[in-house]
């Protein structure tokens, strides 16, 4: 009997505005001239409130922050696609997806300066906060969108989730389910080449991470990350399917993290200057921005008022979250359970007083 | 009233759960068709359908990952892992996110899941099918831990820790699965988590132990009876949180104890009542609290596992030390 092949697959590559600015009009998504702004400007203010961060952990204002620097078109592309009443999953890297959403940015400088209270996410976001062990969020958003599945919700559930992560066993394992049960979710990764110190090419020897999908019984596909109109389309593509019935989908955003790990690390120690260089030519803000100016949608006058109009929100924002009283010492017990247990309580007597002052004891 | 097993007490919960509130599913590895394992979830598939009893790919942590996330979105899903060997793998999503997302989304998001995991020796199982190990979530913060005795304890336990909103493991005894029937009451009833019990009144030693150690040490009490030693028995039923105050009145009766449990000693829950017992009773006892557990050792093969596992001889001669301490 002869060998014969059982399967076959190819991994599509989307990209739609290259880092010249030049665009492919027949694949450009449907946007509209204040939608292409929206787009520019959400870049934009992410960019200036990470630049912002990165500022106040040096100063000594804010504790270890990750940098979303060169990330912006995947995460803003991507947020943008999802409508108001979808699930988000981010990892640890999203704050630009985080305030598209709506996410104030005081609270993602509260989480960052050490306040549980900036994971409260607004009653009105269907968000989850940030999830710091790589990739565990995963099957959390699988159960989330099994669960609207269930319960008959037209909605999708969006994860984030990094290069690194597709390395974790909760990666397979989310997936999988995803996958089995073809619950409504779309895997969003942001593969920005490093994982701290140690390079794609040590999390995989696949071609692609988008390939990774075909294992599990759906498509994955792989967008210049860099690229906000293919961001945006690939993503919204998949919101709509997943909202449809049919499944999940697996987006590979490839990018790059211009930016240390956090602020914590420093990547001169096993990256060259020249690799972050030419990543730079790649800027998605740039090419937006060079494509705008050819549609006549972009002017200097046009670039200052969007600039200074996203300083003065950040600066406000830093207003708001250095200007927050403190926490309530007693919160540290308060939301273990969902009432107090016995033994919590006495902990929390024997060390706080009624007013949340620390006992005194002789 | 009928009498039943342990295991048909915990699928009569089940059934009676997932009747009343849409909400509640059960996810794990062959609960559908199969009706898991040890058959808790035997005809629930044919009742409810495969989306509220749903067979998982085999996947510890994505069972219990997925289950939080259901939990999140307003479920009330019950992960069954099979056997307590195995839910290491779920131990990331059990310790970073069940426990911890009430505190970390200060309140706005809870997770109220079950993992319903069999547990413990003494059924001749293969390697890796016979820990007790209770004591790695007992130690993980915003995890409640119940550990049932009886059937009649199992089916009370099992719908309070259902309708609990925050994280429960519920561990089963495999032991006492089907080793022994108790009338059990067709209508609802709960049990509170958090409230031990006392089996057995005495004055003379308490005893405390939960989950398939009862009964040895319920042995122990009536061979310690014969020589005029009145024991008296708690059952914690919830190690966490632990019903300090019944343990502290019951030892100012008695002024002496032994903890009971089959997980090795040390960091097991007995060192936990013990170091409470010190703080709030120092004063009246007057004997060491005594241990009487598994060793620190790995659970034995079947061959060897008796050796390994407390008996009722084991807490008649740690009770025989204490009285003549």
């Amino acid at each position: 009997m002869p060998k014969k092949t059982v399967q076959s697959f190819s991994v599509e590559w989307l990209q739609i505005l290259d880092e010249n600015g030049n665009c492919d009009e027949a694949l450009r998504p449907p946007l509209s001239n204040d939608e292409i702004k929206k787009l520019y400007e959400w870049m934009l203010l992410a960019r200036i409130f990470d630049e912002k961060a990165f500022k106040l952990q040096r100063e000594g204002r804010l504790g270890t922050y990750a940098s979303i620097l060169g990330q912006e078109a995947a995460q803003v592309g991507s947020a943008l696609a999802l409508r108001p009443d979808d699930w988000m999953f981010p990892a640890f890297r999203e704050p630009g997806a985080s305030i598209v959403r709506g996410l104030p940015m005081c609270m993602v400088l509260q989480y960052w300066a050490g306040d549980e209270r900036g994971s409260l996410i607004p009653e009105e976001l269907n968000d989850f906060p940030i999830t710091i062990p790589v990739g565990t969020q995963i099957p959390i958003a699988v159960g989330a969108a099994w669960a609207a599945k269930l319960k008959g919700d037209k909605i999708a559930v969006m994860a984030y989730m990094g290069d690194g992560a597709t390395s974790k066993g909760d990666f397979h394992e989310g997936l999988n389910f995803a996958g089995v049960f073809a619950v409504p979710v779309v895997f969003v990764c942001q593969n920005n080449q490093w994982a701290i110190s140690v390079p794609l090419k040590r999390q995989t020897a696949a071609k692609t991470l988008a390939q990774k999908a075909i294992a599990y019984g759906f498509s994955g596909i792989q967008v210049d990350g860099n690229d906000p109109f293919a961001v945006y389309k690939a993503t919204h593509e998949a919101l709509d399917q997943a909202r449809d019935g049919q499944g999940p989908t697996l987006i590979e955003c490839v990018t790059y993290r211009l930016g240390d790990h956090t602020t914590a690390d420093d990547a001169s120690r096993y990256r060259s200057r020249d690799e972050v260089e030419q990543w730079r030519k790649k800027d998605p803000i740039e090419r937006l921005k060079k494509y705008m100016e050819k549609e006549g949608l972009w002017n200097k006058s046009y670039d200052q008022g969007v600039c200074s109009e996203a300083k003065e929100k950040v600066e406000q924002a830093v207003h708001e979250q250095e200007n927050f009283p403190p926490p309530d010492p007693r919160d540290i017990f308060r939301f273990t359970f969902h009432e107090l247990t016995a033994e919590l309580k006495e902990q929390s007597e024997n060390f706080f007083n009624a007013n949340g002052k620390r006992n005194i004891r002789d | 009233m009928a009498k039943l097993t342990m295991v048909e007490a915990i699928s009569l919960a089940l059934r009676q759960e997932m009747e009343k509130d849409p909400r509640v599913l059960i996810l794990g590895e062959d609960v559908g068709k199969n009706g898991g394992v040890f058959r808790a979830t035997q005809g629930l598939f044919d009742l409810f359908g495969e989306t509220r009893v749903v067979d998982t790919p085999l996947s510890e942590s994505a069972i219990v990952g997925v289950a939080i996330g259901m939990a999140v979105y307003g479920l009330r899903p019950i992960a069954e892992i099979q056997f307590e060997g195995f839910i290491y793998a779920s131990m990331e999503q059990l310790a970073n996110h069940a426990g911890r997302i009430r505190t970390r989304s200060r309140g706005r998001y809870y997770c109220p899941l079950v993992v319903r995991l069999p547990y413990g020796g003494g059924i001749r199982a293969p390697e890796h099918h016979s820990d007790s190990n209770e004591a790695y979530f007992v130690h993980t913060p915003g995890i409640k831990v119940v550990v049932p005795s009886t059937p009649y304890e199992a089916k009370g336990l099992l719908i309070a820790a259902i309708r609990d909103p925050d994280p429960v493991i519920f561990m089963e005894p495999k032991k006492v699965y089907r080793s022994l029937r108790e009338e059990v009451p067709e209508q609802e009833y709960l049990i509170p988590l958090g409230q031990s019990r006392i089996v057995m009144e005495g004055t003379d030693i308490t005893l405390i132990t939960w989950g398939a150690m009862l009964q040895p040490t319920l042995q122990a009490a009536t061979l310690l009876e014969k020589k005029g030693i009145k024991a008296e028995i708690i059952d914690l039923r919830t190690l966490s949180p632990l019903d300090t105050q019944t343990v502290i009145e019951s030892v100012e009766k008695t002024h002496k104890a032994v903890v009971v449990h089959e997980a090795p000693a040390s960091c097991g829950v007995g060192a936990e009542v013990i170091a409470r017992i010190n703080e709030k009773a120092l004063v009246h006892l007057e004997a060491p609290v005594a241990r009487v557990t598994g060793f620190d050792t790995v659970m034995p093969l079947p061959k060897l596992e008796k050796y390994y596992l407390p008996n009722a001889e084991r807490v008649t001669e740690a009770v025989d030390r204490i009285l003549n301490f």
